[in-house]
């Protein structure tokens, strides 16, 4: 089953709530996704060169503060970094494959949850709103948001298993559905150079829109190419540095909404979740159409 | 007239509150406010209400419904009037997919477009829409009508049984086994009477009659012995 939802401000003015406005649309769909959640938030953006990474350790008590030093003298560079519960969100004068490729020698046992320059990945097994409460989700500000509550049923419930997934710079897709045709496209796109950390479908949708705007596509021509080359049950929500999309395959049996105001557009897989929105009495709310994309975005 | 609040009521209790009319009936009319798109919402009714649910509906809305008449002012989602006995549903805004699935009977009135699959096998309701049908409308469907004002989507009419199907704009592609079929004096009267139950003003004769082609294995007599 599992819950997707998704938050992209127009009016830069609410950026500030932004957190506080999508808390109550990941809650609402724990009845489709009770075993874990999670969401990637886009805001604080740090300059081009620069990279920003989010970490996860199991331990609570982990000591980022070595980290974080052992890190800036690795790399010779600058950097800033907070804690966030078990995660830690680090800002650093350094490229992403000098980063990961840090990481992976002295940091092994720390997860990257996600990379880019904008982008943050929280996400954790158990009910949404414990999730929430954990990460202080309401206190969050950015500029859009995608976010997923899980009902595991091809794989464990387990933190490795949770959604969202990342597998490029700044991108990041929430999916409702079961992809039929992963495992072959998975070989291609390893092939190509793209990294899967899972054995999970939906991770092959990220690579390969990941993928496809490596190759140079506009965000709309990789979900053309995304619409041929999927095979399988989607309903999609997609975050990029600057954009926001839906897109659902041509049989459209996994539930989608859209609402639009003059201040944000927003998604759900069920209404319910957008029912508390400001304005949504008077939003634009309809069903998107089988085999079609809507895309939302800002200049770069 | 009674009203329900569905930030204050559970939508249990507004259907047991519903469902306590079905044998004495005390209250016909009753008014729902905040439905916030929550699903079940006036399921199994079998008495002669008038029910209004003021805001958008979940999943379901006025499935089984037996004699009452259900208004929803807004959208509701998947399945609504599913397996509908009698009465009449009413959607203002839009429905998503499977509406009216399995009906036997009554008239659902969708004012808006409804998504895929609408009227998926239905046994004899009248469906009436007056915007746009969704791909896999009225598959296998076995009785009653369906009038599509709008546009209807790929594959329509797949597998269909005996329901007759009227369209007055394009039908993207039709399914297998349906055809267009000749509109006779007979047609354009039934069509009439169900455009006129549905309150929606629209001219027959502009309208397209689809069904089935009685090509499928289900309909060769020399198939019978099988069984």
């Amino acid at each position: 089953m599992c819950g997707i939802v998704g938050l992209y401000l127009k009016n830069p003015s609410l950026e500030s709530q932004l957190g506080e406005l999508f808390e109550p649309m990941l809650i609402a769909m724990t009845d489709r996704g009770p075993d874990s959640a999670g969401f990637a938030i886009y805001g604080d953006e740090v300059p081009e060169g620069e990279t920003k990474v989010t970490l996860r350790h199991p331990e609570d008590d982990y000591d980022w503060e070595s980290l974080a030093g052992a890190m800036a003298e690795g790399l010779v560079t600058e950097l800033s970094w907070f804690r966030n519960a078990n995660a830690a969100v680090f800002k650093i004068r350094a490229g992403e494959e000098q980063v990961r490729a840090w990481l992976q020698e002295s940091a092994p046992d720390a997860l990257v949850l996600s990379i880019g320059r904008s982008i943050e990945i929280l996400k954790e097994v158990g009910l949404p709103e414990k999730i929430a409460g954990k990460f202080k989700l309401s206190e969050m500000k950015g500029s859009h948001i995608i976010g997923h509550t899980r009902m595991a049923t091809e794989s464990a419930v387990t933190m490795e298993g949770s959604h969202p997934f990342t597998t490029g710079m700044d991108l990041c897709l929430v999916h409702n559905g079961s992809l039929s045709n992963h495992n072959r496209l998975r070989e291609v796109l390893c092939r190509e150079g793209i990294r899967f950390e899972t054995e999970n479908d939906s991770e092959v949708a990220a690579g390969y829109l990941a993928w496809r705007l490596e190759q140079g596509d506009s965000l709309k021509q990789a979900l053309e190419h995304a619409l041929e080359d999927l095979d399988g049950f989607f309903t999609f929500t997609i975050g990029t540095r600057n954009g926001f999309a839906v897109m659902r395959d041509p049989i459209a049996c996994k539930p989608a909404v859209l609402a639009e105001t003059d201040d944000y557009v927003a998604m759900a897989s069920e209404y319910q979740a957008l029912a508390g929105l400001p304005g949504i009495e008077h939003a634009t709310v309809w069903e998107p159409e089988p085999a079609t994309f809507y895309i939302w975005e800002r200049d770069a | 007239m009674k009203t329900f609040d569905l930030t204050q009521n559970t939508v249990r209790e507004l259907n047991q509150a519903l469902h306590d009319q079905s044998g004495e009936c005390m209250e016909r009319e009753f008014d729902v406010f905040s439905p916030h798109g929550q699903h079940n919402i006036a399921c199994g009714l079998d008495q002669n209400l008038s029910v209004n649910i003021m805001g958008h509906a979940g999943y379901f809305c006025a499935g089984m419904n037996k004699k009452a008449t259900v208004t929803v002012h807004g959208n509701a989602g998947q399945g609504v009037a599913e397996n509908m006995m009698s009465g009449m549903v009413r959607i203002k805004g839009d429905a998503s997919q499977a509406a009216g699935a399995t009906a036997h009977g009554g008239l659902l009135v969708i004012e808006g477009n409804a998504g895929a699959r609408c009227g998926i096998s239905m046994k004899g309701v009248d469906i009436v829409v007056k915007g746009n049908v969704g791909h896999m409308s009225c598959f296998m469907g076995q009785a009653g009508n369906l009038v599509v004002c709008g546009d209807a989507g790929e594959a329509l009419g797949d597998s269909l049984y005996e329901v007759h199907i009227y369209v007055k704009g394009h039908v993207k592609s039709l399914g297998a086994d349906c055809i267009e079929k000749e509109m006779r004096p007979e047609h354009i009267e039934e069509l009439g009477n169900l455009l006129s139950r549905a309150g929606i003003d629209e001219d027959p004769a502009r309208f397209k009659r689809y069904g089935s082609a009685r090509q499928l294995y289900n309909f060769k007599v020399d198939n019978a012995s099988a069984y």
